[in-house]
This record gives C-alpha cells, sequence and structure tokens, in this order.
C-alpha cells in the first residue's frame, strides 16, 4: 500500500514496512521514527548505518550480532529503541523485519 | 589423479558423495568423505521421538551403508583446514591434499552460549530436541511428566527447520490431549521474532492453530540467561517466563572446525555465494547444506536442491566454464500441526509460502499451506523417501530443484 511521509509517495507492507528500501532516505527513517515515539539522535543513526551495512551484506541481524557490533551495547539497544528493538530499528532503517520461514 | 574431497557425511555430504561418484571420470579424480562419528541420523524424526511416534530405530542407521563404494570414506574428526595449501589435516595426524573441498559439516546446538542453559538442570526440567541425546531424554521426562508449564523456545535466529518448535508446540498438545492431560499443561511457544508466524500469508492462513490448541505466544523474547534455580528465562528487557519444562531450541552454530579454520562469520557458518554455493574466500571451496551462511531455512530439502545445483557447479568448474547462478532458496517442508494432519510449504529467496497444490501444478495431490490428513501422511513417507531416495541422490520424480511457480497462488513478488 502507499504512504505519504516526509513529502513522499512510499510502499508499505500491513506492518508499515518498506517493501521497496531504494525509495528510503534519513527525512523518512525520521518520521517512521516519530510515529513509534522515537526522537532519532547520533547513536540512533549509528544503529540504523550499522543495520543498513549488515542488510547489504545480506548477513541476518540478531541480537548476537548487536553484542559483537562494536556500536552499542544491548541495554543501549532496549534503550534506543524500546520494546522489540530489532523490529523498531528495522522498520526506521526501511528494510524488512527479521523473519523466519513461515 | 585429482582429489575432491567432501567434509561431513551427513545429509549433504551423503548426498554430493553419491551424485558426484557417477559424474566424475573414475580414472582422473578420487572422492573421498570424512565424518568422526559412524551414525547417520535422519534429523526430521528427532520432532517424533520425544512423544513416542517414532523409535530410536527409525532415526539412526550405520552411516557407511550409504556411501557408494568407490568412494574413499574416512571415519576420523577433522582437525584443520589449510585453504591456502589446500590440505585438510586430520586428528590421527594425516594429511589429505585436495583439488576441490565440498564443506558439509552442518550445524549444531551450542547450549553453552547462552547463561545457565547448559548446567545442572540440562536434561533434567531444560531440553533440546535436536539432537538424538535431547530428544531422548525428553521422551524419557514426557513419559512420566505430570503436567505445569511447558514453555517451548528458540534462542536466536538462524535455527534448523525453523518450523520445527511450532510443529513441537502442536504435537506436544495432541500429546498431552491423548494422554487426557491436556488440562494440566499450559503450553507458551517463546520467539525472538515478532510472532510464531512471520510471513504475512502464513500468519493469516495459520494463525488459528494457536488458538485451537490453546498455546499462549510471547514474541519478541531475546533471552539474556536462563534462572534455573527459580526455573525462569528472562531476557533483555527483563521480561521473565516460569517453566516447569523448557524445551528450548539453543544457539544454532556451524562446527568448530570451521572457527579453528578461520573461515567463518559470528556463528561459524561459512560465508558462500548464494546462488553458486561457490565460497566467498576460495574458488576449490564449496559449501552446502547447514555449514553455510545462505539466507536460506537450514533443512534437508534445500541441502537437497542445492545438492542437485552444486553437482553441476562442480563439473562446470572442472571444465573451467562459468558457474550457474540457479539456487534460488528453494525449500519444501511439511510442517506437522498435530492430531494426523500436516501442512505442506514451498517457498524460496523471493517467495513466501503461498496456498496452491503441490508437485504436480493444479492437480497436487498435496496442498499447500492448508492443514491435512495427506500432507501428514506425505511426512510419514518421507522418512523412507530420505533413507531409500534422498541421501542415495535418486532424484524425487516432479519435484524440481529450483521452485514452480505454477499452480501457485501468488498476488506479487515480495518478502
Amino acid at each position: 500500500m502507499k504512504k505519504f511521509i516526509a513529502n513522499t509517495e512510499i510502499d508499505v507492507n500491513d506492518e508499515g514496512y518498506l517493501t521497496d528500501f531504494t525509495q528510503w532516505n534519513k527525512d523518512i527513517g525520521n518520521e517512521l521514527a516519530k510515529e513509534q515515539e522515537i526522537e532519532m539522535t547520533d547513536k540512533h543513526w549509528e544503529v540504523i548505518d550499522y543495520i543498513h551495512d549488515k542488510y547489504k551484506k545480506e548477513e541476518p541481524l540478531s541480537i548476537r550480532g548487536i553484542k559483537k557490533s562494536g556500536v552499542i551495547n544491548i541495554k543501549e539497544f532496549y534503550a534506543l529503541f524500546p520494546a522489540g528493538p530489532l523490529k523498531k530499528a528495522t522498520l526506521i532503517a526501511g528494510i524488512p523485519k527479521p523473519k523466519s520461514c513461515i | 589423479m585429482k582429489n575432491l574431497v567432501i567434509l561431513g557425511a551427513g545429509t549433504s555430504g551423503t548426498m554430493m558423495s553419491n551424485h558426484l561418484v557417477s559424474k566424475l571420470p573414475k580414472k582422473d579424480w578420487k572422492i573421498t568423505i570424512i565424518d568422526q562419528y559412524k551414525t547417520h541420523y535422519y534429523q526430521p524424526g528427532f520432532l517424533f521421538l520425544p512423544f513416542d511416534i517414532y523409535t530410536t530405530k527409525q532415526v539412526k542407521k550405520n552411516g557407511k551403508k550409504f556411501i557408494p563404494k568407490d568412494v574413499n570414506y574416512i571415519q576420523e574428526k577433522i582437525e584443520l583446514i589449510e585453504p591456502e595449501e589446500n590440505k585438510v589435516n586430520l586428528a590421527n595426524g594425516s594429511t589429505l591434499e585436495y583439488d576441490i573441498l565440498i564443506i558439509a559439516t552442518g550445524a549444531k546446538i551450542a547450549p553453552d552460549e547462552i547463561e545457565g542453559m547448559n548446567g545442572p538442570e540440562w536434561y533434567k526440567s531444560i531440553f533440546d530436541f535436536y539432537t538424538y541425546e535431547g530428544a531422548k531424554a525428553l521422551r524419557n521426562k514426557l513419559r512420566t511428566w505430570e503436567g505445569g508449564k511447558l514453555v517451548v523456545h528458540i534462542t536466536e535466529m538462524p535455527i534448523k527447520c525453523p518450523v520445527a518448535p511450532l510443529e513441537f508446540a502442536f504435537l506436544a498438545d495432541s500429546y498431552f490431549k491423548n494422554k487426557g492431560m491436556r488440562d494440566k499443561v499450559d503450553i507458551t511457544y517463546v520467539t525472538p521474532l515478532g510472532g510464531a508466524f512471520t510471513k504475512p500469508k502464513a500468519t493469516k492462513a495459520l494463525h488459528y492453530l494457536l488458538e485451537e490448541k490453546n498455546i499462549k505466544e510471547v514474541t519478541d523474547f531475546n533471552i539474556e540467561r536462563v534462572d534455573y534455580e527459580n526455573n525462569k528465562i528472562i531476557d533483555y528487557a527483563d521480561v521473565e517466563i516460569e517453566y516447569d519444562l523448557l524445551v528450548t531450541v539453543p544457539t544454532n552454530m556451524g562446527d568448530a572446525l570451521i572457527e579453528r579454520s578461520g573461515m567463518g562469520d559470528d556463528l561459524n557458518f561459512v560465508p558462500t555465494h548464494k546462488a553458486t554455493l561457490q565460497t566467498k574466500a576460495y574458488e576449490n571451496i564449496f559449501a552446502i547444506g547447514d555449514a553455510t551462511n545462505l539466507p536460506a531455512s537450514k533443512a534437508g530439502s534445500v541441502a537437497h536442491f542445492e545438492a542437485e545445483i552444486l553437482t553441476e557447479n562442480i563439473l562446470r568448474f572442472i571444465k573451467g566454464e562459468p558457474l550457474k547462478e540457479e539456487f534460488d532458496g528453494h525449500a519444501n517442508c511439511f510442517v506437522e500441526t498435530g492430531n494426523g494432519k500436516a501442512l505442506l510449504i514451498d517457498f524460496n529467496y523471493t517467495h513466501e509460502p503461498v496456498e496452491g497444490t503441490f508437485p504436480i501444478p493444479g492437480v497436487g495431490p498435496l496442498k499447500l499451506l492448508k492443514e491435512s490428513r495427506t500432507n501428514h501422511m506425505g511426512k510419514m513417507a518421507f522418512r523412507w523417501i530420505y533413507w531409500n531416495m534422498l541421501i542415495k541422490g535418486i532424484h524425487i520424480p516432479f519435484v524440481s530443484a529450483t521452485m514452480n511457480e505454477k499452480g501457485k497462488k501468488f498476488d506479487k513478488i515480495t518478502n
């Protein structure tokens, strides 16, 4: 479905995740974060950069990965993106949430 | 004489030895397969062992009888791969040189990764069912368990057969119903993901199963530790879940050999090209099955489809031809839902499981993403297919290595 955000039209799925990463930009990320009641800081963006890097390399995201990322520890990750941090951080980053096969 | 060496004689390695023995000219190529264990397990059977549906005998056989006689089979621990030297060192001190290496060393559980998991309560009130030992210990526990809080838990992704924990919860519901004690058992399914089902079509088509079976769902739970003294699992957000019986899927990791050889990622999986199965670091080393870091399911069916494509690519590599970028992440899995029924799912890197017919488009006889008794019979028949066809590299009629889009109800390509 279409969604109008940060003066741009984007395609999202039922849960609000972008379906086409090429449509993503930082302004859109900022607005998506606001909808999750998150005010983005430099630390938040560092995490988003890390997530984008993993996405581009097609490496799965996990809490273990965050722990070893050198960007942030897990408690901080939860503090920045409360309740389901991977789910929220991927939504803001414009990529699919971590999934299983079914 | 050139050497092709296969590391690991599990599902993938055994299949590759069978495929290659008939394809590589015997006068030019010597094929060697190495595995330290003599038993070949039918791993899908570990799901049924705890519920006394399968016996221990039905899930294990002597591995040697599935390795072709023209293949050199070495039962020995592998110490180190030296990829720069094209050598493999074995624990007995001998060294094998290779021209082509296939890594098929699989994945295994690593319960030590979580504090308190592999402690005094391991195989007492905390169990896995991804190993023969764990599934058997759990079977013995369930035979006398009087009920309470059963927590079925996934530690972190990726895991082998991602639907198995869900199937376990469904089969547990049936098992306790049949024992007349379902009212004494509280079943909770705990996952680090956003739901027990994570794909839109499957969630829509299948979420009723959890409600129908009264299985509670706890999502986004990233375990930090097991408090085995107080029977609780605790996550990074300090959410606590109490259990009387914890059935967990521990962290899954590639073999320690991969770490020792400096060839793996954080979880000891080998970085591998997802369409060709050539490793990213060495062009004469290929990887298959659970040992890879492919964004596909770690499942026997994936290994089966990979094996057909990898065989072709090894032949191309030998001839100096470009590799086929053909593997599409195809997986085809029966999912037990309890009460003698099962689902069938068919999907790949880009297509989520949808409804339709399989394997013959428009005909079936199997129906995708719908519960049926026929699907359950398919799953039961699969054990025979596994031992008699699949690992021997015999092609299964109508089932292609890449996913067939015909006979399936796609809205559009999404994932």
